[in-house]
Parts: structure tokens; C-alpha cells; sequence
């Protein structure tokens, strides 16, 4: 397996910054429209990280227009342009799918903040 | 240039492609094969893999004393344009294949051991529910008083798998001589390790 590992390791992305579940983040997509490609930004709270090595992918959600959208991105994609950290947030557990039940005021993440001296 | 070489399935990954999209691709060390022997004007034998000398009978390991090799594991023919420029015990690597071309690729199926026939042969089963009591049995399986006997090559359950099969046309998307791995773009029959024969086209 180490071979296949390697392998994989080779296109892992190094340039974009480390986030966990809670963040908020924008995600620039680039979209290919016939012969000409565009960039696309999707901003939202990231719900789920499915970490697998090079196939890691994460879920982002967002709220437009009143309904909840929600996309995966594979986190190594080369159609991933790049990863803005928006705002850190403080949530309790990895998944946070309770996310989806919840709206308005209720819906809100309390921004994670460090200390001086932990950073 | 040999038409074909021996080599072992490592497995599977999930590789970007140049659009953006994962494809899934097969990983298999292609070689390094020797050649063995000379069959006529365009017939090659190559060997692959390491394997004791007490393993083999002294008619095989005679041909490979003659060839001036260390015995190899795996023997198998293939053809050659140019017999004549090939020599005993000159190495073939996996840069006879070219990114983009289309090769057949030969390997043991993975068994499946005794199958049923919605497995095997994809029959559509009987109902789930309402009183049936025939989820996954054939069916009626002929007629009456004539035939009276069930014909030659009726499907029905058995061994499945474990098979030589050749996918026909696999297309190979990279090859690395040096580590002596070609990428393969998709499936190709076996589990992992097994060995494989790649040929071209």
C-alpha cells in the first residue's frame, strides 16, 4: 500500500490553510464554461471534514435565500483556486451536522479566540 | 520492441485529471521482464519475478541457465517486431508503453466462490414479499414431457470468478520506467498483487 500512498501523496495540496469543522470559509471554484473558465465563490460554515489522505474531501453550508445549501469539495482538487479562513468558530465536536436543524439566532458559531500565551 | 510485458497489480487510486476530475486509476509494476527464450521471427519469452531454484524442475531451470538469468517466478510468450535486435537476458521495462495508448490487459478474476444465479448470471429473482417464498431461487429451469431433460448450458449457480479475463481496452495514462509503474485509467481483473499480463493493441 505504501506505493499507492506515495503515489497519492504526490498531488496533496500544500497551499491552502489548515481549517476545521466550525470555520467559516470562502471556497474560490474555478468553473469551466465551454472554452473560457471563471472563478466562483462559495462562503459558508465548513460542517465536515472526511479526511482520506488525497481524497480528503469537506463539506461547506451555506444559507441563501432563506434555504440551506450545502457543497463537498474535494479538498485536493485542482479546481479548488484557494481557501480563504473567514472566521474561526468554536464548536464542540467534528461533525456538526446539528447545524441543519437549527436557524436564525440559533444557527449562529461563537468565534473561537486563543489567548496570548496558548498561541 | 516487445508487444507486451509481465507485471503485478498494486491497486487503485483516485487521481485528478488534467480537466479537474478524479478518475479512477489502476497502478501495476510492469516489470522488469528478461527474455528467456526466442520463438521463431516474432515470438518472445519473457520472465518476471524472483523465485528459489528448489521451486522449479530442472527442465524449466535449464532454460534459464541457458538464458544466463537468476530463475524468474513467471513465464509467459509474447510477440515481438524485431526478434532479431532483442538479446537473451536483455531487460524489458515498462517504457514500452506510451501515455495514451491502448493496451489488453489479462488477469485472474477475484473468486467468488459457489454464486447464485441473481450473482452469477443477473437473473431478477422472485418477489420479496407478499407470501412469496422465492427471494433467490432459477425458476423453472426447462419444459416437460418434452425435452424431458434440461438443456446444455442452462444457467445455473456455481463457481463464479477466479477466471482468466481480458478487459480489452484499457487506456494507460502515465508510465514511469524508472520505478516501473504504468498507470492504468480504470479496473482491470484480479486483486490486488495478482499478476498481470499487459499487451498492446
Amino acid at each position: 500500500m505504501n506505493t499507492l500512498e506515495q503515489i497519492e501523496k504526490e498531488q496533496m495540496r500544500v497551499d491552502l490553510p489548515q481549517f476545521r469543522a466550525g470555520d467559516t470559509v470562502k471556497v474560490h471554484v474555478r468553473i469551466v464554461e465551454g472554452t473560457r473558465e471563471r472563478i466562483q465563490v462559495f462562503e459558508g460554515v465548513v460542517i465536515a471534514i472526511n479526511r482520506k489522505g488525497s481524497r480528503t474531501s469537506f463539506t461547506v453550508r451555506k444559507v441563501s435565500y432563506g434555504i440551506g445549501v450545502e457543497r463537498v469539495f474535494p479538498l485536493h482538487s485542482p479546481m479548488i483556486d484557494k481557501i480563504e479562513l473567514v472566521v474561526r468558530g468554536r464548536v464542540r465536536r467534528a461533525k456538526i451536522y446539528y447545524l441543519r436543524k437549527l436557524r436564525g439566532k440559533a444557527a449562529r458559531i461563537k468565534e473561537r479566540v486563543y489567548r496570548p500565551e496558548d498561541r | 520492441m516487445v508487444q507486451g510485458m509481465i507485471g503485478r497489480k498494486i491497486g487503485m487510486i483516485q487521481l485528478f485529471d488534467e480537466s479537474g476530475r478524479a478518475t479512477g486509476v489502476t497502478v501495476v509494476q510492469a516489470g522488469p521482464c528478461k527474455v528467456i527464450g526466442k520463438k521463431g521471427q516474432s515470438r518472445v519469452q519473457l520472465g518476471y519475478g524472483e523465485t528459489a531454484k528448489r521451486k522449479l524442475t530442472k527442465p524449466v531451470l535449464g532454460q534459464f541457465e541457458k538464458a544466463g538469468t537468476e530463475p524468474h517466478k513467471i513465464l509467459r510468450e509474447f510477440g515481438a517486431d524485431d526478434v532479431g535486435a532483442l538479446e537473451i537476458g536483455q531487460e524489458i521495462r515498462a517504457d514500452i508503453f506510451t501515455p495514451g495508448e491502448k493496451v489488453k490487459v489479462v488477469g485472474t478474476s477475484k473468486g467468488k466462490g459457489f454464486a447464485g444465479v441473481i450473482k452469477k448470471w443477473n437473473f431478477g429473482g422472485g418477489k420479496a414479499t407478499h407470501g412469496s417464498r422465492s427471494h433467490r431461487i432459477p425458476g423453472s429451469v426447462g419444459q416437460c414431457a418434452y425435452p424431458a431433460r434440461i438443456f446444455k448450458g442452462k444457467k445455473m449457480p456455481g463457481r463464479m470468478g477466479g477466471a482468466r479475463v481480458t478487459a480489452p481496452s484499457v487506456q494507460v495514462l502515465e508510465v514511469r520506467a524508472d520505478e516501473n509503474l504504468i498507470f492504468l485509467k480504470g479496473p482491470i481483473p484480479g486483486s490486488r498483487g495478482s499478476i498481470v499480463l499487459i499487451r498492446k493493441k
